[in-house]
């Protein structure tokens, strides 16, 4: 319908409605509400539109698919290994999302659920006390654990809103954390070994036969599959949830918990449902995890991972089951690739380049900004080996073909004296929070020396340290999307009814 | 006896750190009815900046100036360094959130309290910092004070005492007697009737932000007096100062302060008669019962919802 069409249609006189095209006020118009909202023009809208309308199966018959191709490209036991906790991250971001995104609650214990997961199958299936459940009922009793503890953990809950839900979880998972610590000795018994953990654990059975967890030492392509399945199981039966009466009434708890209650809607129970699913879920994929290391510790369940799964699902979008694989893909990758000096060298520039064009497109200023940025670069490289050899000559983290490059541009000294490291760190941080105060030619102009300081702290600071400098990442990122982009890379807009 | 007066002691001194954490909360809390989870890593901080303060001063074994001075000029770096810190983290991290929906701003806190901890291990490393109080004036701190029984009070720990209730005690002067103060409290009654009256609310958040974590990083000084700081001890701090402020009432300066002590006596007296493991499970606990059958805590009013 076109735009003159609709004009007569709204315009009609009362009484003589037109034969075609919806009105202000009549159900179909606000059906069509989201069709009319931000779509894109040209070509690239075009292909949006098609793509969005692709039912959500064709994509995950499409992306488990691929995913289950992926050995037969890649022979290394490294990729698969990594490609097994990759699914494992995109597991307990979905769990994630039924009660964030969907029930709209805020809770911070939700790694509790997966160590409660990875604990019940470890002491079903080792020699701890004797048990050696099979899988078929190993994983289902985790499970069904995780979404018992996620009930009795949303049971005091229920009277507690926003902030205080929150405060709660977040005891609950100091709670575990403890117990788990101190595991072995409660009253005298040994339940969890403490910080030992457990050992030696059952891999996974398949009809009486064991799936060794490695062959050769290479780690077994099965292990993959498996969680890929489950994967496609959980996507599957969380998606219909959502479009159950159960999945309406979560996200309408999500948009106003009063209007809900007053619509005779059942919150507390809606609560304590959006709780056990998202526990059963992250119960489930704890049991996966412990079968295929054999071992469980405290020290996995710990504050950082709970954050790294709040990345994923806020950087994916909140509510929407396909961003957050996607979220979980991207921030996985992420954290793997930053673990290597070199690859992460390589990945910084490439961001750093990608993001340029994305904000400034190809222009004037694109090339000003580039050109004086390499300017800079050299100019203060020969100035500083001028003054002193020792603060040039130093070795970029990590090697690779670009390190060579980089070292001609970049000052990367011998020695870094101490007070080197926090001042230009703190220096970075501070005119990246100056820039986004500015505006105009003078942000331009800002933007070169801030992108300079950027690479001597990536080069000099960060690479040094892998292991902070991916968390710090991380929270970087979780708090930027939260104020540049709330709704995440897929997520729906929220709007605020008042 | 002996063990009791000595246990005391212990959580008379770790209350006080805890209250002063708690205020922070509070503070905040009442105005901006967010929870601040990066209180606890700002905390952090501040006893990394006296740290730093300590160091430039001489360090504690050879300080360029006396002791009261350099105890002075630590408190008050850590106290401007946060203050800055705390402006910094409300302009850039919540005020663009104020509007959004309820869960936004706790999810981006959460992210600044990361941050935080992992930029500080990123500059200076996962070890501990130890300020070596014992050496500051060849141990007086430890060996003058007086007895109470059989029991030493080192000069320390009244230190540690009296200025964090003397902070308390100017905190609540300003927040009751000047007119700033009674801005905060109008604003922390309704926010929006508040601003119809003319009060400049971006002010008062801004202000809330500076005392909150001027204290928290006074409260990271006083603490790292007495125990090594690191990196990461911000979140269970954090978590400690958050529970005493709900067992208060949330908003309330007294009841930060005895919520605070209780919470302290409470640590104290499980680590000191029943076990060290498990005096952190103790507070959670309590907190999570105090939460549930007086959420209001002792000192606060119920939050009767108006629609």
């Amino acid at each position: 319908m076109d735009d003159e069409t609709r004009k007569e249609g709204i315009e009609a006189v009362p009484g003589a409605p037109p034969t075609s095209g919806p009105r202000i006020g009549v159900d179909e118009w606000v059906a069509r509400s989201g069709e009319r909202r931000g779509g894109r023009g040209g070509r690239l809208g075009v292909l949006e539109a098609r793509l969005r309308n692709v039912p959500w199966w064709v994509w995950l018959a499409l992306f488990v698919g691929l995913a289950a191709l992926l050995p037969v490209g890649f022979e290394s036991g490294y990729v698969r290994r990594i490609a097994f906790d990759t699914v494992i991250y995109i597991l307990l971001a979905l769990g994630l999302n039924v009660v964030v995104g969907w029930g709209g609650l805020l809770d911070l214990g939700y790694i509790a659920f997966f160590g409660v997961g990875a604990y019940t199958y470890a002491v079903v299936s080792s020699d701890k006390f004797d048990l050696h459940f099979p899988s078929y009922a190993s994983i289902p009793l985790a499970l069904v654990v995780g979404g018992i503890v996620g009930l009795m953990v949303g049971l005091p809950s229920r009277r507690l809103v926003g902030d205080y839900l929150a405060i709660v979880t977040l005891f609950f998972f100091q709670i575990f954390l403890t117990v788990t610590n101190n595991g072995e000795n409660i009253f005298g018994d040994d339940l969890t070994g403490g910080p030992n953990g457990i050992i030696n654990i059952d891999p996974l059975s398949l009809f009486g036969r064991d799936l060794p967890i490695s062959t050769d030492g290479i780690f077994n392509v099965a292990y993959l599959y498996v969680a890929l399945g489950f994967f496609a199981v959980v996507f599957v039966a969380l998606r219909l949830a959502n479009d159950s009466r159960t999945g309406r009434a979560w996200r309408s708890l999500r948009e106003d918990p009063l209007a809900a209650e007053m619509m005779g809607m059942p919150v507390s129970w809606l609560k304590l449902t959006a709780f056990a699913f998202g526990a059963a879920v992250a119960a489930l994929s704890g049991s996966l995890v412990t079968a295929l290391n054999a071992s469980v510790f405290p020290q996995t369940f710990e504050f950082p991972l709970l954050i790294t799964i709040y990345t994923m699902v806020i950087l994916g979008g909140s509510g929407s089951q396909a961003g957050v694989v996607i979220g979980a893909i991207l921030i996985s990758v992420l954290l793997e690739v930053l673990r290597e000096p070199g690859d992460a060298r390589f990945l910084f520039y490439f961001v750093g380049i990608l993001a340029l064009f994305g904000i400034l497109r190809i222009s004037v200023r694109l090339a000003v900004v580039v050109g004086s940025t390499l300017a800079l670069g050299f100019a203060a490289h020969a100035i500083a080996g001028r003054v002193d050899d020792a603060w040039t000559s130093g070795v970029p983290n990590g090697g690779g073909r670009l390190a060579g490059w980089v070292s001609d541009w970049v000052i990367v000294p011998t020695n870094l004296a101490g007070w080197v490291t926090p001042t230009s760190y703190i220096m970075l941080v501070t005119v990246i929070l100056g820039l986004t105060l500015l505006h105009g030619w003078v942000r331009i102009a800002f933007v070169v020396p801030t992108l300079y300081l950027a690479a001597f702290v990536w080069e000099n600071v960060m690479l040094a340290k892998p292991e902070p400098t991916r968390f710090v990442i991380l929270g970087a990122i979780l708090v930027a999307v939260m104020i540049a982009r709330p709704e995440g890379l897929l997520g729906e807009k929220r709007v605020e009814i008042i | 006896m002996d063990t009791f007066i000595q246990l005391t002691l212990n959580g008379f001194t770790l209350g006080s750190v805890y209250a002063l954490i708690a205020l922070g909360y509070s503070l905040v809390y009442g105005i901006l009815k967010l929870l601040n989870f990066a209180h606890g890593d700002v905390f952090m901080v501040g006893s990394f900046i006296g740290y730093g303060a300590l160091q430039a001063l001489g360090g504690s074994t050879n300080p360029k100036v006396p002791l009261w001075l350099l105890l002075v000029l630590v408190t008050l770096a850590a106290m401007v360094g946060c203050a800055l810190l705390g402006v910094a983290i409300e302009r850039f991290a919540y005020r663009p959130l104020r509007d959004a929906p309820r869960i936004a701003p706790l999810i981006s806190a959460l992210g600044v309290s990361f941050f935080l901890a992992y930029s500080v291990q990123l500059m200076f490393g996962a070890e501990q910092r130890d300020y070596d109080a014992f050496a500051l004036g060849e141990g007086t701190l430890f060996f003058s004070g007086f007895d109470i029984g059989n029991v030493r009070v080192p000069l320390l720990r009244i230190i540690i005492i009296v200025s964090a209730f003397v902070l308390m005690v100017l905190l609540w002067l300003l927040v009751t007697k000047t007119r700033i103060g009674k801005a905060m409290r109008a604003t922390s009654h309704d926010r929006e009737a508040a601003q119809m009256m003319g009060i400049d609310i971006d002010r008062v958040i801004v202000f809330a932000f500076v005392l909150g974590s001027a204290l928290a990083g006074a409260a990271g000084v006083l603490f790292a007096l007495r125990a090594p700081t690191a990196a990461t001890i911000g979140f269970v701090a954090g978590l400690k100062g958050f529970t005493a402020a709900v067992i208060g009432g949330i908003g309330s300066i007294p009841g930060a302060m005895v919520g605070g002590l209780i919470l302290g006596f409470a640590e104290a007296f499980t680590q000191g008669y029943i076990s060290t493991r498990w005096s952190d499970l103790l507070v959670f606990v309590i907190l999570i019962l105090f939460m549930l059958f007086r959420p209001q805590g002792l000192f606060g009013k119920p939050d009767i919802k108006k629609v």
